[in-house]
């Protein structure tokens, strides 16, 4: 797997099409095949082992029957189009295009394919009738650690490493701060935007400038555990983002969101085998084990550990939904009143800031 | 309200000195690369090897040093490869630097695959005794780790080889007129390929900074585009060591300071600051482009093209 891997991403680099899958087997039925555009490498411990933890799931799941491959590294854009055709020249069934920039390039191809099915993670484009979408309510597990990072925080200052401006990650420290400062009135939030999705040595000089700026808690929307390193040599707190990461911080990694893509994509790939897919929008969070949690740090108290086991359940029965009212915009403005929910068309184009959140969001 | 002086410039500076040690090494490499008259593109893929077998090296011998070491040695093998193709089998350049930055992403995720989530052992800072207490000096020149000063020290190497010594100027005649060069009876080959060896080793030490104390950790990819910064990197410093310090601690400087400010609350156009250094570089290639300005930027003469011995 590792050899294919190398040869793919060698050949997109040199701009010439990557070649993906082995081609059929010699058992009878020809298996489903099914391809994977990732971000970034799979061993970046992040989002995109997450996803591939996820392939790999639904490979052993359907065993003979499908066929998985993926390319890793593909950079948003035309790169991402001309990868996703050659996976659909070279009979892809399935493919599954795991970054929010691939869009335009996913609805672009899936037009000339009408016969294969696209899934696009964390997008908004549906143009053709057989791109689906699908997407975590990654959300949920903000609030929660932002209730722990609330609690636990003893400087009252939370850094929050973020990617890029879009709705995914507005959401996400939106919620966080939200129950960070329910737990802990004085909280204050410091946002560093730092523009990559992966960048170990930037994201551990965001994590340094973060502490610098007194923060004792870190959290972070990107994808390398540089963060987490950082954060462990410095004697802060942090949490995983993606995948449990306690391994790169024993002590630092209070817990983790974990991405948990598998009952997904082995739904989605059986109804394909079953010829019963159809193109959606699927929005799954803690009640369907799409977003779960790494172990709690012994480190947690235990009564924080308890409101955050509580905080899991009622969003699991549903009894709590992270963004109820009263809320406020960031200038002030009413958002949600008291009781009222945020619908999910409001949250999947979400970009302002609530209230109490200091700077502004980078256009 | 912000608060600028929640920002320490003592600290800002010690720090933008380690943000700008990976891509000082590389860059440097690169420039005596580039005198000799070789384009070098694999800086990204040597940088990598440096940083996996730094690491690895390192965690199995338990020792910082060694690794670092290793990793020259494991950057200036790759960029052999290199050279054997553009020198001895007088392969495109371009296409073989692009290859190799390809090839050593691709093997060092290969070769680093037991090491992911393994901690290295720690780089000490070096001890200055009551210098490192000087107020602001002493936090700003005598905190830093032994590769800080290497990095600076062959800065000041490379300058004074490459204009003061008789193999220094053999290297830039040969970077700027290789046939004239070879018509004075100077081995052109030789000279290139010790050159290359000198550039992959330093690119290598730069990827083991990265690995060993900037991040520490070893993750696939991690330079993240570091190498093409130090290629970015010694086109701004038009081929001057000097310049090539001080582009790299202005592009460190630009990234440690910005985020510094976005920490303390500043709103500042992040955008734009991140894509800097290759604007910045795009500029300097415009200029380079038009025959006069390459001419005032002091690029060497047969940079990037290929020699064969005539006779």
């Amino acid at each position: 797997m590792k050899r294919r891997t190398l040869l793919a991403s060698s050949a997109m680099a040199l701009g010439l099409a990557a070649t993906v899958g082995t081609g059929a087997r010699a058992s009878g039925n020809t298996p489903l095949k099914v391809g994977f555009i990732y971000i970034g490498p799979p061993g970046d411990f992040g989002w995109t082992y997450a996803h591939d933890q996820g392939r790999l799931a639904a490979q052993e799941y359907f065993g003979d029957s499908v066929e998985t491959s993926f390319v890793e590294n593909v950079p948003e854009g035309p790169d991402a189009e001309r990868i996703m055709t050659q996976m659909a020249l070279s009979g892809a069934d399935m493919i599954f295009a795991t970054s929010f920039g691939y869009g335009p390039s996913i609805n672009a191809v899936a037009q000339r394919f009408p016969n294969i099915a696209f899934e696009h993670a964390t997008g908004y484009l549906q143009e053709a009738p057989n791109v689906s979408l699908y997407n975590a309510r990654f959300y949920e597990g903000r609030a929660v650690i932002g209730h722990i990072a609330g609690r636990m925080t003893q400087t009252n200052v939370v850094g929050y490493i973020a990617s890029f401006p879009i709705p995914e990650v507005i959401r996400g420290i939106n919620s966080a701060y939200l129950h960070a400062r329910a737990a802990n009135p004085d909280v204050d939030f410091r946002v560093v935007w730092v523009y990559t999705w992966f960048d170990p040595a930037q994201e551990a000089a965001a994590a340094e400038a973060l502490i610098e700026q007194g923060a004792d808690m870190i959290m972070q929307h990107t994808d390398s555990t540089a963060a987490l390193t950082v954060a462990q040599q410095r004697g802060v707190s942090a949490f995983g983002q993606a995948s449990d990461m306690s391994q790169f911080a024993p002590e630092a990694h209070l817990t983790a969101i974990i991405d948990n893509w598998a009952p997904y994509y082995i739904k989605r790939i059986q109804e394909r085998l079953d010829g019963t897919w159809a193109a959606g929008n699927s929005w799954n969070g803690i009640a369907q084990d799409e977003v779960t949690f790494a172990p709690f740090n012994p480190r947690i108290p235990a009564d924080v550990q308890a409101e955050a086991t509580a905080m899991i359940e009622s969003i699991r029965t549903g009894a709590y939904h992270p963004f109820t009212g009263p809320i406020n915009r960031q200038d002030g403005t009413a958002w949600l009143a008291a009781g009222e929910v945020a619908g999910d068309d409001v949250l999947g184009g979400l970009n302002f800031y609530v209230e109490g959140l200091a700077g502004e969001i980078p256009s | 309200m912000p608060d600028l002086s929640t920002i320490n410039p003592i600290v800002l500076i010690a720090s933008l000195m380690v943000a700008a040690t990976p891509i000082l090494l590389a860059g440097i490499g690169e420039l005596v690369v580039e005198k000799a008259g070789v384009l070098n593109l694999g800086v990204e893929g040597m940088m990598i090897t440096g940083a996996v077998a730094g690491f690895a090296i390192a965690v199995t011998t338990g020792n910082p040093y060694v690794g670092m070491l290793g990793a020259v040695a494991a950057g200036a093998l790759v960029s052999l490869i290199f050279a054997v193709l553009t020198q001895v089998l007088m392969a495109n350049q371009v296409a073989t630097g692009l290859a190799l930055t390809m090839f050593g992403l691709g093997f060092s995720a290969l070769l680093g695959q037991a090491f992911v989530g393994v901690v290295p052992p720690l780089t000490p800072k070096l001890s200055f005794g009551p210098l490192s207490d000087i107020p602001v000096i002493g936090r700003i020149l005598f905190s830093h780790d032994i590769l800080v000063y290497v990095s600076l020290l062959v800065v000041a190497l490379t300058w004074f080889w490459l204009n003061k010594t008789r193999g220094g100027r053999i290297l830039r005649a040969v970077g700027e007129n290789h046939e004239s060069a070879h018509a004075l009876g100077y081995k052109v080959r030789r000279v290139r390929i010790l050159a290359i060896a000198f550039g992959g080793g330093c690119a290598g030490l730069g990827g083991a900074y990265l690995s060993l104390v900037r991040v520490p950790q070893w993750t696939e990819g991690m330079t993240a585009g570091a190498g093409w910064i130090a290629l970015a990197l010694v086109v701004f410093a038009s081929w001057r060591p000097w310049r090539v310090l001080i582009g790299a601690y202005l592009f460190g400087g630009i990234m440690v300071l910005q985020l510094n400010l976005q920490a303390a609350g500043f709103r500042i156009p992040v955008e734009y600051l991140s894509m800097s250094p290759y604007l910045i570089t795009i500029l300097v290639l415009v200029v380079m482009s038009s025959n006069r300005g390459r001419a005032s930027l002091s690029a060497p003469g047969s940079l990037g093209k290929p020699f064969h011995a005539a006779g």
